[in-house]
């Protein structure tokens, strides 16, 4: 294993998370206030609760989750769509360095970034509203598989867009809305029946689902598939990104 | 000496259907500067990039060091070092930081000792925490190929290394490309610039539509296919030149002033005697002569032409 090699990717990746600070660590966290104080301040006051808990305080993994999923496929798709469009993808392509090492050092800085804006936000949060975390540490383990499987998802798509238009393309029109519907800002049983059941088509739902379980004891499916979900789409990654590699799929040919 | 690297039957053919190698065979020397020279879009790129990694061959094998660049693609790869055609950096980082990038990726550890003095030999030492974007284009080459010397390559590809690069620069790469050789470094470049690869190269190989032209010494190159031009200065002006003289391949130019014959170096005889000789019996006098020898440039056009 070239450890220093991952290395190398893995600090040059966070050195850029640092140099732009603004826009990858203040820019979602200002963003997510402002959700506290249109949905969980104006809409919410309207809103007794919801399984129990205040509105306020359900959307908190919601939020969390919203920011995650979406800073994770943005920092992996632009960490290695960057070089493609510099050209200087060309020195990782000669390097020493398996197809493992150069997804080790992109997806894990990607991911630790996401973690770190989860966190933020979480700590943000604590300044809105009360929170009691039930399952820390499956909230953690949600945590980091989600950001791990969509940094792997958001590196496919900076391996497949060929313009920055692609790049926003996909999480745009897809995750955001995918996000939105996914149950972030409310409880898919408070939906009529059969627009539950089109939900649970949504990936998404059952991430928030499972995260939400973990702060509050409270979910729309049950844990074990929300965890069996998650895995499914992280294996569905993994094998995308490894026939990327051999096929050498925008990347070599 | 086995060489230190050996291409066999290697093809490329992209997803276009374009075959942009086919059946290359080329075996590169321990120590040598090779010089690569083709028109645009005759597989020198290609090449480059399949024995760095950057391609994929469609067929064929090539071993860097003994080692095959597929199946031991981390030995074969940590020999090399490759300064692109293209000026592609990381715009954001100071150049300390990107050389030192390069060191890890090659899994080699920290030694900025090692750093400083490829910086300093490559004059980038007083520009070491200057951002990328702010140095001119020269530099920017500098740059890279400081890049890629960071992690001690034993071979270095030069694509283009002087191309856009001002006089003056380029005979300072030159130097540089032979110092490397002189501590052992084995040089590939590829060139427009014949001059470049008659000033440098030890071999010469001429690639065209994808094929291997020809693999020469230098200077045997130049003795094989290097032509002659004898030009006679008259001492009269003629008008036309004399029944006896048409069997010589003969040029009248300047309106009738001089005489220009080409000659083969290689042939058994240059015909110069002969010439002379039927010169005089015409009673053509000349005042003085000259020789010139085709450059390599004369003779990669006349390659690329035929074949």
């Amino acid at each position: 294993m070239n450890h220093r090699a991952i290395r190398a990717i893995y600090l040059f990746e966070m050195a850029r998370t640092w140099r732009t600070l603004l826009q990858s660590i203040v820019s979602p966290v200002v963003s997510t206030s402002l959700y506290f104080v249109v949905f969980g301040a104006a809409i919410g006051s309207r809103i007794s609760q919801v399984e129990g808990v205040s509105y306020g305080t359900f959307i908190v993994p919601g939020l969390i989750m919203l920011s995650v999923l979406t800073q994770s496929i943005a920092n992996a798709s632009f960490g290695i769509y960057f070089p493609k469009f510099t050209g200087t993808i060309y020195e990782i392509l000669s390097a020493p360095i398996s197809y493992f090492e150069i997804v080790l050092g992109y997806v894990g800085a990607a991911a630790t970034k996401s973690i770190i804006l989860g966190l933020i936000i979480l700590a943000t949060a604590g300044l809105f509203v009360p929170l009691h975390i039930h399952h820390p540490v499956w909230m953690l383990a949600f945590l980091v598989l989600t950001a791990v499987t969509f940094s792997l998802f958001g590196f496919i798509i900076g391996i497949w867009a060929d313009g920055f238009e692609k790049l926003q393309m996909i999480p745009m029109l897809v995750v955001t809305p995918l996000t939105f519907l996914g149950g972030s800002f409310y409880s898919i049983d408070m939906l009529p029946p059969t627009w539950r059941t089109v939900a649970l088509l949504n990936p998404v739902v059952y991430l928030i689902s499972g995260f939400r379980w973990s702060f509050y004891e409270i979910a729309d499916v049950s844990v074990a598939v929300s965890i069996g979900m998650t895995i499914a789409f992280l294996v569905i990654c993994l094998v995308v990104i490894w026939w990327i590699f051999r096929t050498g799929y925008r990347l070599k040919n | 000496m086995s060489p230190i690297i050996s291409v066999a039957n290697l093809s490329k053919t992209y997803g276009s259907g374009f075959k942009a190698l086919k059946n290359v065979n080329l075996d590169i020397k321990r120590g040598e500067i090779f010089a690569l020279l083709g028109p645009n879009g005759a597989g020198k790129t290609t090449l480059i990039s399949i024995i760095c990694g950057i391609a994929n061959p469609s067929e064929g094998r090539v071993l860097v060091g003994g080692e095959d660049i597929q199946t031991s693609y981390r030995k074969a790869r940590s020999l090399i070092g490759l300064v692109p055609q293209e000026l592609h950096t990381d715009a954001f980082e100071s150049v300390w930081a990107t050389v030192s990038f390069s060191r890890g990726l090659f899994g080699k550890p920290k030694n900025p000792d090692h750093i400083e003095k490829v910086l300093k030999d490559l004059s980038l030492w007083d520009k070491k925490d200057n951002k990328i974007i702010t140095l001119s284009g020269g530099m920017k080459r500098r740059v890279m190929i400081a890049k890629a010397l960071s992690h001690e390559p034993q071979i270095l590809f030069l694509d283009e290394p002087t191309a856009g690069v001002d006089v003056e620069l380029r005979k300072g790469m030159w130097e540089v490309v032979r110092t490397l050789q002189q501590s052992g470094v084995t040089i590939i470049l590829t060139t427009h610039y014949i001059e470049e690869a008659e000033e440098m190269a030890d071999r010469i190989g001429v690639i065209n539509k994808g094929e291997i032209v020809l693999v020469e010494d230098k200077a045997t190159l130049m003795q094989k296919l290097g032509k002659k031009r004898l030009t006679l200065h008259l001492q009269g002006k003629i008008a036309a030149l004399p029944e006896s003289l048409h069997h010589y391949e003969l040029e009248l130019c300047d309106g009738g002033a001089t005489l220009v014959y080409d000659y083969d170096t290689k042939g058994e005889r240059t015909g110069i005697t002969s010439l002379l000789g039927d010169l005089r019996t015409a009673g053509i006098r000349f005042n003085d002569l000259d020789t010139t020898q085709s450059s390599l440039e004369d003779i990669f056009v006349d390659l690329v032409r035929t074949s």
